[in-house]
């Protein structure tokens, strides 16, 4: 195998179970040999915002919108059954009966393998956050012309 | 069926498994054999194509009882 195979996904959901089927397929990928690229655009970016500190951003509507839309790895929701995060927690507890890791576990997994991170600049930009909102591993901060420049010679191309 | 060394995965699921066997083939040495222990009959399928991804050599996969054990060479 001269040049590896390429994988892309688009993580544009921000639900904890969206994310950890987004991370179990990278490193599936990253560790068969492909090279990875997660980008991560809208509600997505919430998977890779930090848990500690508070979110700088300027005006009214982009502080009401970054008070409710936190994010961070600690705080993301169910796409079903939350209930106010007892279906969430309810999860967790099944999930650690079969040993699957979280998603926090899930990003260092990835990064051990390559996986590649990459955080969409409009919806930075919309939102009004900078780079300090987000997790030292995203090494890239970009648009849809650098997403198409990988999805383009990718073998896998997914979208969640 | 011999192998250099094993992996007990038995109580994971689908990646941990694979996560697992993949850094423990970069530690062996080309030709060596690695036995993984696991109970998720995934692995069934998945070792092999695992396998067929990577280069390594999948010797095959033995059932008994609800637990798998895959025979994994090391290639390259």
């Amino acid at each position: 195998m001269a040049e590896k195979d390429k994988m892309t996904i688009i993580v544009y959901s921000g639900e904890m179970d969206k994310a950890l089927a987004a991370f179990n397929l990278a490193i599936g990928g990253a560790t068969s040999g492909m090279e990875v690229v997660m980008f991560f655009t809208f509600w997505g970016l919430n998977i890779v915002k930090k848990n500690e500190g508070s979110i700088k951003c300027k005006g009214l509507m982009r502080k009401m919108l970054n008070s409710m839309n936190r994010g961070g790895t600690r705080r993301l929701p169910l796409s079903k059954f939350h209930m106010l995060g007892i279906g969430k927690w309810m999860m967790q507890k099944l999930m650690k009966d079969i040993k699957f890791p979280p998603v926090e576990e899930q990003i260092k997994i990835a990064k051990e393998f390559g996986v590649k991170f990459v955080v969409c600049t409009t919806t930075m930009g919309m939102m009004g956050i900078g780079h300090d909102a987000f997790i030292p591993e995203v090494e890239n901060f970009a648009g849809v012309a650098t997403y198409l420049a990988a999805a383009r010679d990718s073998k896998v191309n997914l979208f969640i | 069926m011999n192998a250099d060394e094993t992996l007990d995965c038995v109580g994971f699921y689908c990646p941990m498994p694979i996560v697992e066997t993949a850094r423990r083939l970069k530690e062996l040495k080309t030709g060596q054999v690695l036995e993984i222990i696991a109970d998720d009959e995934g692995i069934k399928q998945d070792m092999p194509n695992w396998c067929k991804q990577t280069g390594h050599e999948c010797l095959g996969v033995e059932e008994e009882k609800g637990i798998y054990r895959a025979f994994v060479k090391k290639t390259g």
